[in-house]
């Protein structure tokens, strides 16, 4: 059984639409005890990081999915969710994350200024090219080049060692990244057609 | 780098799509789980769908349909018709919508987009506009192109984006089912003054509309029914096409 993580951030349609069309036993809970069954854990969310991780301790989610996750559970998590895994985020202020992988969560535009890109417009929102790290499990059943849904303001930075795919919007953007059994991807697989979804299927054979 | 997006756009009545011309004489095409299932097979990169039934029973069945369409269809889906309140907007995104699309109901409750922005994002906020021009004006109409709003079209799209709109729908009634390509003088003059994506629609007839569309126009997308729903042209044709005279898209 896969558990997504429920921590009342976002909408969770698409997301278990996506595992059932797939067919996989999905469990979407705020129990601790259901992740400690779980046999994979996704961590989805949409939002303000700040929000975000207030509610994910408050519900006792962080802990166990810490935990889990450092015993080698294979967890996912998508957009902020994947965001969460870092060790902090500079969106509104400063945010300690779940610190699971190096790195921070950074805002695309003070980036881009940095880099003096103009033209690309923030939000990062559409399809982009995602250049892939073609040896990771994740991506056995995809290509590199092929096209993901993103939306987003912000981007994990500062995490080159555990990067494993990207695309470009002026500056490169962090599409999914890796640390041991820990996956996660900035763009949403279940908005990405048919290429999302044999990430997702992917990630449930790993 | 973003691809320039093809939107096929879906009006549901009564549980069927239907496509009129200028707003009325409205024509029923078919199945709206079908075609979408069709659409996403196609390479559409999004699609919209937006209810033109006012009655609750009818709109009970427009909600199931989107259940089905999101179950089964796994790209963007924007949701419009009849959005009025914030309601309307928990009922759509507990469907399967990804995005909200409003058009009179933020004309009649501006702050209902302000609203929305703060509980669901602004990526989640739509803005739609009917827009004609009027005596060399373009101005704003709600009630399905019906009814001259006296807003000016600029000043509203610039609004409604400060308001927290995340992207905008801007829809030529002069263009609209005439098939004589878009609007290109409105939408340049709007797509320029907005610094959220604009997605063109009305007037599309064939796949040259749409190069013209993006080497002429900043917008980011290309919105278009009775054109696909009639396979006149085909979304893969369409995509192949714009790759060629470089435009980037998804294939």
């Amino acid at each position: 059984m896969i558990a997504v993580a429920d921590y009342g951030v976002g909408n969770l349609f698409s997301l278990c639409a996506s595992l059932k069309y797939l067919g996989i036993d999905t469990e979407v809970t705020k129990d601790p005890k259901k992740i400690k069954e779980a046999e994979k854990i996704i961590l989805p969310g949409v939002g303000a990081f700040g929000d975000a991780i207030k509610k994910l301790e408050e519900c006792g989610l962080s802990r166990v999915i810490k935990e889990e996750a450092k015993k080698g559970k294979p967890l996912l998590g998508i957009c902020l969710g994947m965001q969460l895994l870092f060790e902090r985020s500079l969106e509104y202020g400063i945010h300690s994350g779940l610190g699971l992988i190096e790195g921070e969560v950074r805002s695309i535009k003070d980036d881009m200024q940095k880099e003096a890109r103009s033209g690309f417009k923030v939000p990062h929102i559409g399809w982009n090219r995602l250049d892939i790290d073609e040896s990771d499990p994740l991506f056995k059943y995809i290509k590199n080049g092929e096209y993901v849904y993103y939306v987003h303001s912000f981007y994990a930075g500062k995490c080159a060692e555990s990067v494993i795919a990207s695309s470009y919007h002026g500056i490169k953007i962090t599409g999914a990244c890796r640390k041991d059994r820990i996956w996660g991807t900035q763009f949403h697989p279940e908005k990405s057609g048919t290429v999302g979804l044999n990430i997702l299927k992917a990630f449930t054979e790993v | 780098m973003i691809t320039k997006r093809i939107i096929p756009c879906l009006d549901v009545r009564d549980g069927k799509v239907v496509k009129g011309r200028k707003f009325q004489s409205i024509k029923e095409v078919a199945d709206p789980v079908k075609m979408a299932s069709f659409y996403n097979e196609a390479g559409a990169d999004e699609l919209v769908f937006y209810d033109i039934t006012a009655s609750f029973e009818k709109r009970k069945l427009f909600n199931k349909i989107l259940k089905e369409v999101a179950s089964e269809i796994f790209i963007p889906l924007t949701v419009g018709g009849g959005i009025d309140s914030l309601e309307d907007f928990d009922t759509v995104l507990k469907c399967g919508a990804d995005k909200v699309s409003v058009n009179s109901g933020a004309i009649k409750n501006p702050d209902l987009i302000d609203a929305a922005a703060k509980k669901y994002g602004n990526q989640c906020v739509v803005l739609s506009m009917d827009v004609k021009r009027v005596d060399g004006k373009f101005m704003v109409f709600s009630m399905g192109g019906r009814e001259n709003t006296g807003k000016d079209a600029v000043s509203w799209a610039v609004e409604a984006v400060v308001r927290g709109a995340g992207e905008l729908v801007i829809n030529s009634i002069d263009a609209d089912g005439v098939k004589d390509g878009f609007d290109i003088e409105m939408l340049s003059a709007l797509a320029s003054k907005v610094s959220v994506p604009v997605v063109a629609s009305g007037g599309a007839g064939k796949m040259e509309d749409f190069a013209d569309l993006f080497e002429k126009t900043g917008v980011q997308a290309g919105l278009a029914a009775s054109i696909f729903h009639f396979r006149e042209v085909e979304i893969s044709d369409l995509k192949k096409y714009l790759k060629e005279k470089g435009v980037e898209v998804r294939i």
